[in-house]
């Protein structure tokens, strides 16, 4: 369980987020949403270690997160980063860094290891970059990786900055659908979202940043009928029939799509 | 597709899988060194080259490891901070990591002229001084590669400026400033030679022992830190590092440049940015360009020998620009 308590984080003395107490439970997914700059991603940095708390603590199973050794902090918490540098290596040895935490010096993969990856893989229907290099995929291909690369890394609390970022919608649904089936097996998923509509739609838990940094918590359903995105985004939401719906689910699980792999690339270059 | 890239290719699927690369370059290295032994003033063969030690062990082999170990150390070095920086554009040459290891060396040669192992040190300091400083700056002005190559070129005029300031205050420094300043590998001193190559022998051990680690780096600040990379200690490790390889090589042969930048580029071409296999190969290539260079250099006017560091940056100055001219800098 991960838990903020009087939590304060900035940099250069200047305060981004204030006085946050949160804690996210196993089996839930957290959505954070707010307006741009009003410190959603500083939050996420936080529960990842990445920002050290100003004031309060950021406690993970009951112990202070920065207190763990990296390679523990690692086998726990992974992030995706909103932006990361793309060096020129193939999509198989990023994937084989994610592993690392996991693996003691000198880092060699088990089989284990390389099964796990090529579900990653799978799930995120990325196996056939595989021995791609990363500068060669696309954006939303990138991003399918990266989050294929979180995936491997297999911790129980996933820290997303805009997972859906590049996404087709294809894979933007078949992303939330993967979600809650980490859900189902008892990970922490804590995302920043823009889509409010997704937000809404896929998460247990809504954390919502107005400008003036207050933070409200709550249900979906708590959310929409406090009037709270009018206090957020100066906007009115209401319910509608209206949804996009994934008609085959059956494509989204891993085994379905493990069987691309072998083949060397997806497409012709 | 444009030819040259297309070569690059064909001989990337070629080598990738076989470290056939490895194996011909190490067999080029090794042969290019047996002929720099022999060739020089005179031109002897192998077997009687084993009859006249003397001439062997106090001339052509300290000159010949000079060589190899100069450009092991500038393109090792030059591949980490390439990696630091997440810039390929930045050579330690380009950000002032060789003109600190010079000034500093010019340093050492004033105030301890008579113990010329001091100069590897203080070169060393130097480097790490430049290195220290360029990543400072960069971590502040956060992921502009423009501000970091800028305020490395401006802090590589500003160290130029202070050695040419101490030569001409102290015009009997104990060395030769202006071959210094090209670069060369005619005046090698084995007292500083020896030690040199020793940590930077001990240097690239250690890197590749942790070239997993580099290469999350690479990934970026945060990425590696939640994989569960101590940022902070590993980076600093590597810039000591770099430093350390880059400054013992300015110790012996001077403002060699452009080494540290082509040839890791010319690696990534190959291999691309896979440390463990980018920073042996850049380190292999930057001996046997070096060497090569330095044979040039010594033979085609010989008895009069061009500087090593002419050589390289005849050979250096175009490729650079046509490297600037295909990344359109960014």
């Amino acid at each position: 369980m991960l838990e903020l308590n009087n939590l304060s984080v900035g940099y250069d003395g200047r305060y981004v987020i204030r006085n946050v107490d949160l804690s996210f439970e196993p089996g839930n997914i957290y959505t954070i949403i707010g307006k741009n700059g009003s410190g959603k991603s500083t939050l996420l940095k936080s529960c990842s270690g990445l920002l050290t708390p100003k004031v309060g603590s950021v406690l993970l199973d009951g112990k202070e997160l920065s207190k763990y050794p990296a390679n523990q902090r690692a086998q726990k918490i992974s992030y995706l980063s909103q932006s990361t540098n793309t060096p020129n290596i193939t999509v198989e040895r990023l994937l084989a860094h994610a592993r690392f935490p996991h693996l003691s010096y000198p880092k060699k993969l088990r089989q284990e290891d390389i099964n796990i990856i090529y579900r990653a893989l799978g799930d995120m229907k990325a196996a056939c970059f595989i021995h791609d290099s990363l500068r060669e995929l696309s954006g939303g291909e990138r991003q399918r990786v990266y989050l294929a690369m979180q995936l491997a890394q297999d911790t129980p609390i996933l820290l997303l900055d805009e997972p859906t970022t590049y996404l087709d919608i294809e894979y933007q649904l078949s992303l939330m659908e993967l979600l809650q089936k980490l859900k189902a097996q008892g990970k922490t998923i804590i995302m920043v979202l823009h889509d409010l509509e997704q937000a809404l739609k896929y998460s247990d838990q809504i954390i919502a940043i107005d400008a003036g940094k207050e933070i409200y918590t709550g249900t979906p359903d708590e959310i929409l009928a406090g009037g709270i995105l009018r206090k957020v985004f100066h906007v009115d939401v209401q319910r509608s029939d209206y949804r996009f719906e994934l008609k085959n689910p059956a494509a989204v699980s891993s085994e379905a799509v493990i069987t691309v792999f072998g083949n060397s690339s997806c497409r012709s270059r | 597709m444009h030819g040259g890239v297309k070569a690059m290719k064909f001989l990337r699927n070629f080598f990738h899988s076989k470290g056939a690369i490895f194996a011909v370059s190490t067999l080029a290295l090794i042969l290019v060194i047996i002929v720099s032994l022999c060739v020089g003033v005179v031109i002897y063969t192998p077997v009687q080259l084993l009859e006249l030690p003397d001439i062997l062990r106090y001339i052509r082999f300290p000159r010949v490891m000079a060589a190899v170990f100069a450009g092991a150390g500038l393109a090792g070095a030059g591949v980490i901070i390439q990696t630091l920086l997440g810039n390929s554009l930045a050579g330690p040459n380009i950000i002032g990591v060789n003109s600190g290891a010079g000034f500093m060396t010019l340093v050492a040669a004033l105030i301890f002229p008579l113990i010329p192992q001091m100069q590897p040190l203080a070169a060393f300091l130097g480097a790490l001084f430049s290195v220290m400083l360029i990543y400072l700056l960069s971590r502040k002005a956060g992921t502009s590669k423009m501000t970091i190559l800028l305020s490395g070129v401006v802090l590589n005029s500003l160290l130029n400026a202070a050695s040419e300031a101490l030569c001409t205050f102290f015009p009997d420094v104990h060395m030769s400033y202006a071959a210094f300043r090209v670069g060369g590998l005619a005046t090698v001193q084995t007292l500083v030679l020896y030690p040199a190559a020793i940590l930077i022998t001990v240097l690239f051990i250690i890197v590749q022992c942790r070239a997993n680690t580099l290469e999350l780096l690479s990934l970026g600040d945060d990425t590696a830190f939640t994989l569960g990379v101590s940022v902070k200690k590993y980076r600093l490790l590597f810039l000591v590092c770099a430093a350390g390889m880059a400054g013992a090589a300015v110790s012996f042969a001077g403002l060699i440049g452009f080494l540290g930048l082509i040839v890791p580029h010319g690696a990534r071409l190959v291999v691309g940015d896979e440390i463990k296999k980018l920073f042996p190969l850049s380190v292999l290539w930057g001996s046997l360009l070096l060497l090569v260079c330095d044979t040039v250099a010594r033979t085609v006017f010989a008895p009069f020998e061009l500087s090593v560091g002419i050589v390289i940056s005849i050979i250096g100055a175009p490729i650079f620009i046509r490297m600037l001219l295909k990344r359109k800098v960014g």
